[in-house]
Formats: C-alpha cells, sequence, structure tokens
C-alpha cells in the first residue's frame, strides 16, 4: 500500500508540526471541560489519550476536528488555524479522518457507498475511482467481500474496519480515533486493533482515545494522561507505564492494571 | 443424591431439528394463534362473526344482487310491483359519470383530461416501483415536468392549438386529483424546507419557519381557504387577481407544507447525532450531508406519516366545494338531485360511490406505504 499522503500536495511546503493547540479553554455552560490544554503533535507521531471518563479526552480530540467549539484558545491542524470560517473547517476536516466508538457509518448506504461517498462529493473523485480506492482500503481492512452489503448485516467488529476504510479513503493526513473498540464484543476487539496497529506502521499521524494499554505500549511513541479536564503527564510508553510521574497517573494505572 | 456420578456430561450425537407439532403450524396453527388463543378471543372472534353475519347479506343485496346496474331514467330504480325492494341504483352512476370525472370540462377537449390522467399514472408508478430504472429521472419529471405539463395541457396553450379551457369549467375527478397532487408535489420539498429552517441556527430562518408552521397548524382548513379565496385578491389588484382554483390551491398547499413540515421535523430528530458527525468529519457541507446522509434516514423513518399526510390532503380536497370549486364530491352534490334520476336511493348510491372512490384511493397508498416500510426494514436494518 502507498503512502496515504495526497501526493498532490507539496510535502516541502507542509510544517513539520501536525497539530498545534495552545491555552485551549472550554466549558459545557458552568462546567469547565477543557482547562489550559497546550499540546503540539509532529507529523507522523502516534498518540494515546487515556485517563478516567469525564476527564476531557474525548472532547479534546473531538476540537481537533471541529467537532466541538470552544471558547479561549488557539487549534491548528496541518497549518490552516480553526475559526468559525465553515472554509477552514471544512478544510480541515478533508484531511482529518475519524473513527467513532459508535462506528456512525451511514445504515442506508452499502459498505461500499460508505466508503466512496465523500470521496465522490467532497474530493470529487469520479465514482469508478472512489470505488477502487475504497475496495483497495476495503481489502486493506480485510474484507473486501462485504463491499455489497448493508452495515447493518455486519458484526461489530467489521462495521468498525468498514468505518476506519472510510476515513482512510479520504486520504487524510491525520487520523482520530475516539474510543474505537469500546463498544465491540470481547472478541473483535483483536481484529479492530490489529488493523490500527498496521495502519500506525504506515507513518500517518494518530490520535487514539483508548483504555487498550497493550497497543498504548505496542503503538505510542508518547502517552497523554488526562484528569479533570487537563493533560497531567505526558511521557513516553515506557517511562508512562514503568515509572510514571504524577500520583494521577499512578493511581489510574494501578486501578486499570489490576 | 444419586446423580452426584454424574457430573460430567459429553454430547454424543446432536438432535435433530424436528418439525413442529401439528396444533403450532398450517391453517390450524394459524386459527390458534389468531383467532382461539384465549377465552376472551374465543368471545371476541365469535362476536366478530355474528356481526358479519347480521351486516354483511344486506348490504350485499342492496348493493350488489338487488341493484340496477343499467338504464336509461329514474324509472329502473323506483320500486314497482316486479321490484317491490330495489337496490343501489347504479344506472344512474353510469349515466352521470363522465360528469364526475371531467365536471363541465367541454366534451371535444376532455382527450386532454385522459392524456393528464396517464402522463400522471405513469409519473407514479415510476416513482412507486422501487426498481425502476433512473428513479431520479422520475423524480424530476413527477416534480418539474409533470407540473408544467400538466398545466399547459389542462388550461390550454392557444400558441400551440390547445384551446384555453378556464378552471371554472374543470370538474369531478380531475379537479379532486389536481388539487391533491399539487398539495402533494408542493408539500413535500416546501415541508422539507420548513422543516430544516425550524432546526437552523439562522434566527431569521428558525423565526419565518416557525411562524408560517404554528399559524398555518394553528387553523382549519376551511379558514386558509376562506382566507386564500377571499383575502388575496384584496391585496391584488383585480386584473392579477389568481383565479379561483389556483387560490384554493395555494391554500391546500400552505396547509399541508406546514403538516408536512411537522412529520420531516420528526423524522430529522430520529436521525442519531453520530450521523451528523460522521458526515461533518468526512467534510461534507451542509447541504451535501443533509441529502445525502439525513434526509434519506428522515423521510425513511416518516414514511408512513408522510402517506397519512398525503391521504389527510386527498380527502381534506373534498373541503375545496366551499369556495365555489367542483371537486369530485360537489359533482355528486349536483347529480344527485337531478329530476330525470331522482329517486329513494339515488342519494345513497353517489355518496356510497363517492365513499368507495376515496377509499380505494387512501386504502391504496396506505397499503403501499406498508409494502415499501416492510421492504426498506428488510433491506436496511441498522
Amino acid at each position: 500500500m502507498d503512502t496515504q499522503i495526497d501526493p498532490t500536495v507539496g510535502m516541502n511546503a507542509a510544517p513539520e508540526v501536525a497539530i498545534e493547540i495552545t491555552g485551549l479553554q472550554k466549558w459545557y455552560g458552568e462546567f469547565h471541560v477543557l482547562r489550559d490544554i497546550n499540546l503540539t503533535v509532529a507529523r507522523g507521531e502516534r498518540i494515546v489519550i487515556c485517563g478516567p471518563s469525564g476527564g476531557g479526552k474525548s472532547t479534546l480530540l473531538r476540537c481537533i476536528n471541529r467537532l466541538e467549539d470552544w471558547q479561549e484558545g488557539r487549534v491548528v491542524v496541518d497549518g490552516i488555524e480553526l475559526t468559525d470560517d465553515p472554509k477552514q473547517i471544512v478544510a480541515v476536516r478533508r484531511d482529518v479522518g475519524m473513527v467513532f466508538q459508535q462506528f456512525n457509518l451511514f445504515p442506508h448506504l452499502t459498505v461500499l457507498e460508505n466508503c466512496t461517498l465523500a470521496p465522490i462529493w467532497v474530493r470529487r473523485m469520479p465514482r469508478k475511482d472512489a470505488e477502487d480506492l475504497a475496495m483497495r482500503y476495503l481489502t486493506r481492512v480485510k474484507i473486501p467481500e462485504q463491499a455489497q452489503k448493508y452495515p447493518g448485516r455486519l458484526s461489530g467488529g467489521q462495521q468498525q474496519r468498514v468505518a476506519i476504510a472510510r476515513a482512510l479513503c479520504m486520504n487524510p493526513k491525520i487520523m482520530l480515533f475516539d474510543e474505537p473498540t469500546s463498544a465491540l464484543d470481547p472478541e473483535m476487539v483483536k481484529e479492530v486493533l490489529d488493523t490500527m496497529v498496521a495502519l500506525a506502521g504506515d507513518g500517518i499521524t494518530m490520535l487514539v482515545v483508548t483504555h487498550e494499554m497493550g497497543f498504548a505500549r505496542q503503538v505510542a511513541d508518547r502517552i497523554i494522561f488526562m484528569a479533570d479536564g487537563q493533560i497531567v503527564e505526558i511521557n513516553a510508553p515506557q517511562d508512562f507505564f514503568d515509572h510514571p510521574r504524577h500520583e494521577r497517573t499512578r493511581q489510574f494505572l494501578q486501578q486499570i492494571l489490576k | 443424591m444419586v446423580m452426584a456420578a454424574e457430573k460430567v456430561f459429553v454430547r454424543s450425537t446432536f438432535a435433530e431439528p424436528l418439525p413442529a407439532p401439528v396444533t403450532r403450524r398450517g391453517v390450524i396453527g394459524w386459527l390458534r394463534e389468531n383467532l382461539f388463543s384465549s377465552p376472551l378471543n374465543i368471545a371476541l372472534t365469535i362476536l366478530c362473526l355474528a356481526f358479519i353475519a347480521w351486516a354483511l347479506p344486506p348490504l350485499l343485496r342492496f348493493f350488489v344482487f338487488d341493484a340496477i346496474w343499467s338504464g336509461s331514467d329514474r324509472e329502473v330504480c323506483i320500486a314497482a310491483p316486479d321490484n317491490p325492494e330495489p337496490g343501489a341504483c347504479w344506472a344512474y352512476i353510469r349515466a352521470w359519470l363522465s360528469f364526475f370525472t371531467y365536471g363541465f370540462y367541454p366534451i371535444p377537449q376532455r382527450w386532454r383530461v385522459d392524456l393528464f390522467f396517464t402522463t400522471l399514472a405513469f409519473g407514479i408508478g415510476w416513482l412507486a416501483w422501487l426498481a425502476a430504472p433512473r428513479r431520479d429521472l422520475g423524480a424530476i419529471y413527477c416534480f418539474i415536468v409533470l407540473p408544467i405539463l400538466s398545466y399547459i395541457l389542462l388550461s390550454g396553450a392557444p400558441v400551440i392549438g390547445l384551446i384555453a379551457v378556464p378552471t371554472s369549467l374543470w370538474g369531478g375527478v380531475l379537479v379532486t386529483i389536481v388539487v391533491a397532487s399539487v398539495g402533494m408535489v408542493v408539500s413535500l420539498p416546501l415541508g422539507i424546507l420548513l422543516a430544516l429552517g425550524r432546526r437552523s441556527k439562522i434566527p431569521v430562518v428558525k423565526l419565518f419557519a416557525v411562524a408560517f408552521i404554528e399559524f398555518v397548524r394553528g387553523v382549519p382548513l376551511i379558514t386558509v381557504l376562506f382566507m386564500a379565496s377571499v383575502m388575496l385578491p384584496l391585496f391584488v389588484p383585480e386584473r392579477f387577481a389568481p383565479d379561483k382554483l389556483l387560490r384554493a390551491l395555494i391554500g391546500v398547499a400552505m396547509f399541508a407544507s406546514a403538516y408536512m413540515a411537522e412529520v420531516v421535523r420528526g423524522g430529522l430528530a430520529s436521525v442519531p447525532r453520530g450521523q451528523y458527525e460522521a458526515a461533518q468529519a468526512l467534510g461534507l457541507s451542509f447541504w451535501r450531508m443533509t441529502t445525502l446522509v439525513i434526509l434519506p434516514q428522515a423521510l425513511r423513518v416518516t414514511l408512513p406519516n408522510i402517506v397519512n399526510t398525503f391521504i389527510a390532503l386527498f380527502k381534506d380536497t373534498s373541503l375545496v366545494f366551499i369556495v365555489g370549486i367542483f371537486d369530485f364530491l360537489r359533482t355528486i352534490e349536483a347529480a344527485r338531485v337531478d329530476p330525470r334520476w331522482i329517486t329513494p336511493n339515488t342519494s345513497v348510491t353517489g355518496y356510497a360511490f363517492a365513499a368507495a372512490f376515496y377509499f380505494l384511493c387512501c386504502y391504496g397508498m396506505s397499503r403501499y406505504a406498508r409494502n415499501v416500510e416492510a421492504r426498506l426494514a428488510r433491506a436496511h436494518r441498522r
């Protein structure tokens, strides 16, 4: 499989920084859900975000493609600053793929149509090319034979792999995974994680919110621990698991690694 | 315990599936399941059978066996020594049938109405048959080509040799179908736009949509019709005042759109938020997201309700007589008092005919909607 980065875009002109978040603050009504988040993600970096639920992990992830807005701070994705301008937002979303906990496949479209929808309507790709591309990625996630079925006929693990293929069909530079295995039956977690591990080998920038610590240890360049809406610790996987620096991180790891 | 020794069990042969007992399948199974499953059900079954036995024979006698099917005037339908209890006077329906269908539409021009019915049936067939080729073209045909074509065909265009026929001459089934189909063709797109408007984040759009929907829904159709036919001419100079039928059409279309908007809104609300988010995350614009992802799902969920609205609309068309339009029911009203056909059974027959017409149309729509619903449910389960 060739590289995910759109060859038409001049690689040299692109900055080495994929995502830059500075002083991000967000409130849900009175509730301060993101508190002074500062984070720079380099191109090709693989980041795992973990932490107790309600800590703002998903919210942070969803700010990166502006599914959530915020009150203060800046988010710059691939050199484009996210503002209220719909043009900027769409420009970022074209290059940022997202995989959701609940898959969110379009139930009225076949697997193939799910994958070709955005390439055809957003990238203006001819249908034939879009279908070839979709079949390539469906083969990659190992379900080409399901292309003509509707998502409702597939198992959870298969649906999530389709969702990954659907996101990849836009040739994104960055992939966001929002608890991709949390809604799956235990026996299907592995097939999805394997797909993600394979993807990590391609050098695509990945941000993954997950509780799968094995995946984090295997794949992550850095692990971010979030609690109470703030980043508590950023560390390399080895140190994160073996020598966590912050007390909260230690408590969290004790709870989930028992 | 004696069984204590048998702690381990390993199956050596597998049980094959057996056919269900005779009382659980076939006709007997169906009867047991549906008609005689409990004492209450048995009582209800017997009660219903008794009611049918009491009501059905006289109805059949009146409308079928004793009915008069042909004749040239009232004489055949009147009680006579050889026919002391005459049934329904279908001969009268036959005599007036073309009036019921065309109203006062000039007889030499009636082929135009027939052609309209044919093109309409073709369009409906194209859209209703789910496996039909190029249904996108079918939609364009039904929602754009057909209305223009029908307008030219029915009201005439002297330029191409079609004599102008003023709408005051239109009547009967023609008017009922025209009012109903204009109502449907306008109300679906307009209702979708109003529903989207009501969910819009732009205050002006939202305010307009809410005001329109709530105002029209808060007023009876008769009032809307009166307003359309009496108030509209007050605002425009006499010369430009739209004709009577057009005014009624505007009233009906407005009314149906408001109801359709609420129906569609329900469907939009039923689409999970994740669908919006997935579409947005892929970079789809608002209109692409709406037309490609949200509406197809919303409309599928609301299909039964959309058809309900269509059925209500179809029946409501009979109210246009109040502003002096000769719809199907009004033609029956008018012909009912024709002295050449006046008999004790004429009115009953006329109204029975009207009821049968409305029932067939509405029941047809309802059955079709159920079929489509069942098919879609099978095809793409969530």
